[in-house]
């Protein structure tokens, strides 16, 4: 089964929380870095696009 | 630092807007508490750290010298093919702050007004009991603790995290979210050190601009918002560019990295729930065009504070009580950016030629206008002039 999930790469994040304010599934938080609950993420790519950092991946 | 097991008030998020609502909440003599997650409040920044004076003074507000960068006179902004107009008069002056010394000032006062302030203290969830907000579950180094309240306050910024635990829908679509990045940059030339700089054109920013916002002779912030969801190319990669084309900026030193989402669209009608309100960032109180949230969330906090206060009174928590907070709001802040907005939505059609052609037949009060919601007939006409597209319907005319 493919795994629905975004990495963060942490160091090009700047701990924005903007990826968390778009996520239409709320599969996003900031802890002490940017975590996604794997059972939320649909793969929209919406938290990709918006960062303006470029720090977010899908995790395959 | 005890914290009790109930409060009248909980505020999330001790930013401009959570610090208002606190300190309006305590000089109405109820018990607040707010709970911060970062270990400084006001650190680190997601701001550009612009403010005008017309702004402080709508907001009685009487800062003082340290929380002020640098005093600016005006604006220049640029069009896609340079051409400049110059935006300068009564309105359009104001400050650069130091945000981190203004955010703290702020809470100063909420303090010294009997708000007890808590850092270092994340909101994990809320209590939710009979469709009500009842308190909030906080983590206190690594223990988690639940504390109760009458009324929770969501001001903890564009997350919007406390609304949606709440079950309320913020609008937060990625056209309606831009996505900022941003310098601090130390050892730069600028044109005039008192001027905000805007840069206008597809290449530059998609759908946006870069801004310079001096803070001392030598200091700026620099800038740039982009649609959230603009996908070929990211707003750092758009700013290390426009840097890298601007000798007096590539020669500087980068003192500090921002970034941020800056709601642009989405005002919401409806801000409360049973037991919750929203303020600020959280429910997208910001200035469509210029992105200026401070004033926003300060108003948004006073106008809260009244209507909890309302809620003791008649011992009634409900949402019926607290949507006097809507009412208000939008009679006072509401109807002026549902303006902005539209004109936003306008501009945000434009390509590159016709802002060329804006910058040809528009003057700096005209643009201070358009930011402010204020004139927007004129941009009817324009629109029409220039064949914009469906920009006049946009405007609702
Ligand atoms: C790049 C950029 C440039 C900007 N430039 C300007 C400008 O020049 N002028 C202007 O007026 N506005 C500007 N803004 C907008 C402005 O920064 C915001 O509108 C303003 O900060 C909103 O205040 P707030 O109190 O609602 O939220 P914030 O200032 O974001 O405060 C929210 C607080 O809540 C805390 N918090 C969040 N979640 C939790 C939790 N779970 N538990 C505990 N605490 C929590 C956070 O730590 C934070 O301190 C800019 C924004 C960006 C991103
Ligand atoms: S939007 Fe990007 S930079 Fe901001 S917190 Fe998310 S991953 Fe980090
Ligand atoms: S891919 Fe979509 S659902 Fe998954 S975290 Fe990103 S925005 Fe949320």
């Amino acid at each position: 089964m493919m795994i629905m999930s975004v990495l963060v790469n942490n160091s090009k994040c700047v701990k924005c929380a903007g990826c968390v304010s778009v996520c239409p599934k709320d599969a996003l938080a900031l802890k002490s870095e940017i975590v996604c609950d794997e059972k939320k993420c649909i793969n929209c790519e919406i938290c990709i696009t918006f960062c303006p950092a470029g720090a977010l991946r899908i995790k395959k | 630092m005890e914290i009790k097991e109930s409060y009248d008030v909980i505020i999330v998020g001790a930013g401009p807007a959570g610090s208002s609502t606190a300190k309006t909440c305590a000089e109405l003599g109820l018990d607040v508490v707010v709970f911060d997650r970062n270990n400084e409040v006001g650190a680190p920044k997601r701001c550009g750290e612009g403010i005008s004076f017309n702004a402080l003074k709508r907001l009685d507000l009487d800062i003082p010298q340290k929380c002020i960068a640098q005093a600016i006179d005006g604006a220049y902004a640029y069009a896609p093919d340079g051409k400049e107009v110059k935006i300068q008069f009564e309105g359009t002056k104001g400050y650069v702050l130091e945000r981190k010394v203004f955010d703290k000032w702020l809470c100063y006062q909420a303090a010294k007004s009997g708000a007890k302030i808590i850092s270092k203290t994340p909101v994990t969830d809320l209590i939710l009991e009979d469709g009500f907000v009842k308190g909030v579950v906080i983590d206190v180094h690594g223990q988690e603790k639940k504390v109760y309240s009458k009324i929770v306050v969501a001001a903890d910024g564009v997350e919007s995290m406390i609304m949606r635990k709440a079950g309320i829908r913020t609008n937060k679509s990625p056209t309606l979210v831009d996505s900022g990045y941003q310098y601090e940059m130390a050892g730069i030339d600028m044109r005039d050190p008192h001027m905000i700089e805007l840069f206008f054109g597809n290449k530059i920013a998609s759908r946006g601009y870069v801004w310079v916002f001096p803070k001392g002779e030598h200091e700026a912030n620099v800038g740039i918002g982009i649609s959230g969801a603009h996908k070929e190319k990211k707003a750092k990669e758009y700013l290390d560019d426009f840097i890298a084309s601007h000798p007096g900026l590539a020669k500087g030193s980068i003192i500090e990295v921002n970034a941020g989402s800056i709601p642009v669209g989405g005002l919401m009608e409806d801000m409360v729930g049973n037991g919750i309100i929203g303020v600020g960032d959280a429910v997208n109180q910001v200035n469509a065009i210029h992105g200026g949230g401070i004033p926003e969330a300060i108003t948004a906090g006073k106008l809260a504070a009244q209507s909890i206060k309302l809620c003791f009174d008649m011992n009634n928590f409900s949402k019926q009580v607290l949507s006097e907070y809507n009412k208000q709001w939008w009679e006072l802040r509401g109807k002026h950016l549902k303006n902005v907005e539209k004109v936003r939505e306008t501009v945000e059609n434009m390509t590159d030629d016709n802002l060329n052609d804006l910058a040809d037949v528009l003057n700096g009060e005209d643009l201070s206008d358009f930011a402010h919601g204020k004139n927007i007939m004129k941009l009817v006409k324009i629109a029409a002039k220039y064949k914009l597209k469906g920009v006049a319907r946009k405007l609702g005319f």
